[in-house]
């Protein structure tokens, strides 16, 4: 019985966790940028979610319509004025360049919404369902079916749309997508806006299951480093298989040796896959 | 000896002369400003002599902290213990050196910061050796009396800035600062041609974080009581690569500038802007990336003279 709620818990956790990191991977294949400010995406995605629902009363799963465009059109113009100038700089440029926008974006929440944590409470609320000993929490669920409806729908943009497949051109050659006539610009302002839009719609899952504070969105940074290295860059299934991975040697992790070591254990995985398959597991080089 | 080197050993000399000018604030200031520069010089060694974007320097400012202040809860002596933790942190970092440096680019930046969590996390759960999440004590070393006090850290964190400083410059004019310029420039072909990269990768990395350590040290007798989000704060990571590329990557004195004029306007915005402090730096970092790239020594007086000319 502890073993199938071991299961459970891991498989919904795991969903979230690629919802996290899909962004992630996303923008760090195709720019070849680590966004380090993803985080405090993420959590301001959540305080979008609590916000609309205190003050408007509108559920998270309607706030990810409004959320979503509100999100791409930062990350595009972010993207556009500030990432731009330093696309092609080294690796320790951008770095810097994102954690700068990070601490501006962090401490911009905590002036607004204080560091306290809050959390959104349904009213009334969804309760949980029960099979033959496994709980599961309805919200959870609703969330873990939007994170893979999310996870599908960017899936979907990748492979059948246009700009979709001209993303994935920019990432497999930018000189000969160049070449083709592909405005590489703005390949990589909307790649980093749908970056964006990720990171706020798990924002949203998120507020639903957890306590918000601008102080978590290391955390789910961190998560999204994990992930991203377990899975391999530059796949949505990658992404996936790394969240479910992660979730699950949390969860096992936990019962065997205590929660406290989950976390050390999940990075001493990172730093070791690093080292002996920095491709990941389900690593390549398109992004599809 | 290049004159750049002898400008910045004139420089650190000319800091010793701190305590004589002001008070236990200036004495702090000055404490603050060594560590700096000796975390800005520490980084500069694996970040701009061998080109590696470390995010490890918060590991091992943690490790020597911890090192230090446990070790001085055995009734170890402060002059003993230093060199424990400088060794130590020399020896862990040559060790994984060895290990992560045969990493590149994102993919090396993201273990050494995962390096930092791995360590705060031990930290945090070997609680009979450290005390855990709840800190630890350190005894007092110093006198009682708070000029004594302040007096006496600021030399003791001088003191390792000085050996930093030394030691910095003895690798940039050795074989070994030769060798990382060409690590740097093409690793490829600096193993074909018979260089021990990954000897000379350790050894750079076991510099950058054995002073680190010895500073963290020094800091953590300072402050009395350590916690691990404290020492383990990914902003000493961070820091000395904004003051590194505030004043030049690279170069040894620029990048000392760049701590010194970093720290002036860290205390600045501290001072006025208590709220939005760290807004104010992310803000800071990046107009400085768009608009001075490459540091202030790339700014020439000449070239400065013709661009305000020409505007």
């Amino acid at each position: 019985m502890l073993a199938a709620q071991v299961l459970i818990n891991a498989l919904v956790l795991g969903c979230l966790y690629a919802c996290i990191a899909i962004g992630f991977s996303l923008v760090w294949g195709v720019l070849n940028v680590i966004n380090l400010a993803h985080g405090s995406f993420i959590v301001l995605g959540a305080y979008g979610a609590w916000w609309l629902y205190h003050a408007f009363g509108i559920a998270p799963w309607y706030a990810l319509a409004i959320v979503a465009p509100l999100f791409f059109v930062f990350g595009y113009a972010i993207q556009r004025s500030i990432l731009n100038q330093v696309i092609a700089a080294p690796v320790l440029v951008t770095l810097t360049m994102t954690f700068g926008l990070d601490l501006l974006l962090n401490n911009v929440m905590i002036y607004f919404f204080t560091a306290d944590f809050r959390k959104l409470t349904l009213s009334p609320p969804v309760g949980s369902l029960s099979f033959g000993g496994v709980v599961v929490p309805v919200d959870r669920l609703i969330a873990l079916v939007l994170a893979l409806a999310l996870t599908f729908a960017l899936y979907v943009i990748l492979r059948r749309s246009r700009t979709g497949r001209a993303i994935v051109a920019v990432r497999l050659d930018r000189d000969a997508a160049t070449l083709m006539g592909v405005d590489v610009k703005s390949i990589y302002a909307i790649a980093f806006g749908i970056g964006a839009v990720m990171a706020g719609c798990a924002g949203v899952l998120m507020a639903l299951i957890f306590p918000i504070s601008p102080l978590v969105s290391t955390a789910y940074l961190t998560k999204a480093f994990v992930v991203c290295v377990l899975g391999g860059l530059g796949s949505v299934s990658g992404a996936l298989a790394g969240g479910l991975l992660l979730a699950l040697i949390e969860g096992v992790g936990s019962v065997l040796f205590g929660p406290a070591l989950a976390t050390t254990l999940s990075f001493v995985l990172l730093i070791v896959f690093l080292v002996v398959r920095p491709q990941g597991l389900m690593g390549r080089k398109g992004f599809e | 000896m290049k004159r750049s080197d002898l400008i910045l050993i004139v420089l650190v000399l000319c800091l010793a002369a701190l305590p004589l000018a002001g008070g236990a604030y200036t004495l702090r200031l000055g404490t603050m400003a060594a560590m700096s520069c000796i975390l800005a010089l520490s980084w500069n060694v694996i970040g701009g002599f061998a080109g590696y974007p470390s995010f490890a320097a918060a590991a091992f400012f943690g490790l020597g902290a911890y090192t230090t202040g446990i070790l001085l809860g055995y009734k170890v002596p402060l002059w003993l213990s230093l060199p424990i933790a400088a060794g130590l942190s020399f020896a862990l970092a040559g060790l994984l050196g060895a290990v992560l440096l045969r990493l590149r680019g994102h993919y090396f930046a993201i273990a050494s910061l995962a390096l930092v969590e791995v360590l705060r996390e031990i930290v945090n759960h070997a609680t009979d050796l450290t005390g855990g999440g709840m800190g630890l004590n350190i005894p007092v070393t110093a006198g009682t009396d708070i000029m004594a006090d302040a007096r006496f850290f600021f030399y003791a964190m001088w003191l390792v800035l000085l050996v930093t400083t030394i030691a910095v410059i003895a690798v940039s004019s050795s074989r070994l600062g030769f060798g990382l310029s060409c690590i740097r420039q093409n690793e490829a072909a600096s193993q074909m041609v018979g260089l021990n990269t990954t000897l000379y990768k350790s050894i750079a990395f076991g510099l950058s974080a054995c002073f680190v350590g010895a500073a963290g040290g020094v800091y953590a007798a300072w402050v009395h009581y350590i916690d691990p989000t404290d020492v383990f704060d990914i902003l000493y990571s961070v820091k000395p690569i904004v003051m590194a590329l505030i004043g030049g990557l690279g170069s040894s004195l620029g990048v000392m500038i760049g701590a010194l004029l970093y720290l002036v306007l860290e205390e600045v915005v501290w001072r006025n802007y208590i709220q939005f402090h760290s807004a104010v730096l992310g803000a800071l970092i990046i107009a400085l990336l768009l608009f001075l790239p490459h540091g202030l020594t790339s700014l020439r007086g000449g070239l400065l003279l013709r661009r305000l000319r020409g505007a």
